[in-house]
């Protein structure tokens, strides 16, 4: 345990610029993940029902006959 | 209150009754106290039921003069409240049906677009929401729009893009009062925020219209019967009827099915983001439940020592001893 916690201490903690970096980095992914997440969960709570989950049925057929 | 005096009365005679059943001899004695008792009972009758009668009186006058709820308008004039029906996308946690959108705006297209404006809808929000990008500018250059001055100062006409607005059925508002007999077909892009009850309302007046206007329903010429708009003389004609638009995933055309999906699709119009809004909202939702568990841990961690600590009071030692040897003094003092 005190391992551990003077691993942390010695590789993040101990240098400002370190724990100020490990802040923003830390800050940027736990954003990207709860934002995907929740997005997840949103998209799955009302599936069928956005454009994004019906719009094959009206995209395939335009798509056979103007290739750009 | 007089029955109950007089329920008094019977019930304390027939106690004197019994008295004087069970004991014959002190007859005349207890005739007499049973009488002086009656009347006394009687006056103590008189005074609650005065008294009561006196409190009812008062508070029935009280709600005459100033109880009742004062309407500007008659019901008639209030129009029918519509029915509160269980819409799917006003949910917190439901985003509109794409699906029923994009019937509904084929309903307004096909139905309500010959009279009713949408001013306030550009062809790009379709996009992504209801339609392709395709389908969008091939709708969009059905329509022509004028240009910008060219060098001869003229203006010409170009087919709609898609940032273009989607067009009004009349030039202007007194275009549209000319073409109704004078009704004003309202705009119907923020229609849904616009009436108390919104989709419940427009729901309840498209499917509302009756068969024939119900006896002694006073219609003026030229207006409709419909019991849900305020006044209940409506300009507008039931409009919508089984069958009459052909959609294309072949949802059957009810008259509420049509009414539902155009709803829909003007909650839409009204509304473009509440969808983004309410995702929105259980993020924030989520992101504040973690930090109020935080401040609830950080407060608890440092309210520790203040909540665990323990106060004892320990008496100095010397003191204690002064005031025994200046008791003892006080002692022999006394004494003397």
């Amino acid at each position: 345990m005190s391992g551990a916690t003077s691993a942390i201490y010695n590789s993040i903690f101990r240098s400002n610029a370190t724990m100020l970096g490990a802040v923003f980095v830390s800050a940027f992914g736990i954003q990207m993940a709860f934002d995907t997440g929740s997005s997840k969960v949103w998209d799955t709570v009302n599936r069928g029902r956005q454009w994004k989950d019906i719009k094959q049925k009206y995209i395939t057929k335009p798509e056979e006959d103007e290739e750009e | 209150m007089l029955a109950r005096s007089c329920v008094r009365q019977a019930s304390s005679v027939g106690a004197v009754a019994r008295q004087s059943l069970n004991r014959p001899a002190t007859r005349a004695f207890t005739n007499s106290s049973g009488t002086a008792e009656a009347s006394s009972v009687w006056r103590n009758a008189m005074t609650g039921g005065a008294a009561t009668v006196l409190a009812v009186g008062s508070i029935a006058w009280y709600y005459h003069m100033f109880g009742h709820s004062v309407h500007a308008m008659t019901p008639a004039e209030e129009g029918l409240h519509p029915t509160k029906y269980p819409w799917e996308h006003v949910k917190f946690y439901k985003t509109y049906d794409a699906a029923a959108l994009r019937r509904g705006f084929q309903v307004y297209r096909e139905v309500c677009a010959s009279c009713h404006s949408l001013s306030r809808i550009p062809y790009r929000t379709l996009v992504g929401t209801l339609m392709t990008v395709d389908e969008a500018k091939a709708l969009a250059e059905e329509n022509e729009y004028d240009t910008e001055p060219n060098d001869q100062g003229d203006i010409e006409q170009r087919p709609g893009k898609l940032s273009d607005y989607l067009p009004s059925p009349y030039k202007n508002d007194e275009a549209a009062r000319a073409a109704n007999n004078g009704a004003l077909p309202p705009d119907l892009s923020l229609i849904v925020k616009a009436r108390h009850g919104g989709c419940d309302y427009i729901f309840s007046l498209l499917t509302g219209y009756p068969e024939e206007p119900p006896a002694g329903a006073n219609v003026q010429e030229g207006l409709n019967f419909n019991p849900y708009f305020p006044g209940t003389g409506i300009a507008m004609a039931r409009v919508l009827y089984d069958g009459l638009v052909e959609y294309e995933d072949e949802t059957p055309a009810t008259t509420s099915q049509m009414a539902k999906d155009i709803v829909e699709f003007l909650n839409w119009a009204a509304e473009p983001e509440a969808d983004e809004r309410k995702k929105m909202g259980w993020k924030v939702l989520a992101a504040t439940g973690v930090l109020f568990a935080l401040s609830v841990w950080v407060k608890r961690y440092k309210w520790t020592p203040i909540k665990t600590r323990k106060l004892f009071y320990n008496p100095p030692a010397i003191a204690q001893k002064d005031i025994a040897t200046r008791l003892s003094e006080l002692k022999a003092n006394t004494r003397q």
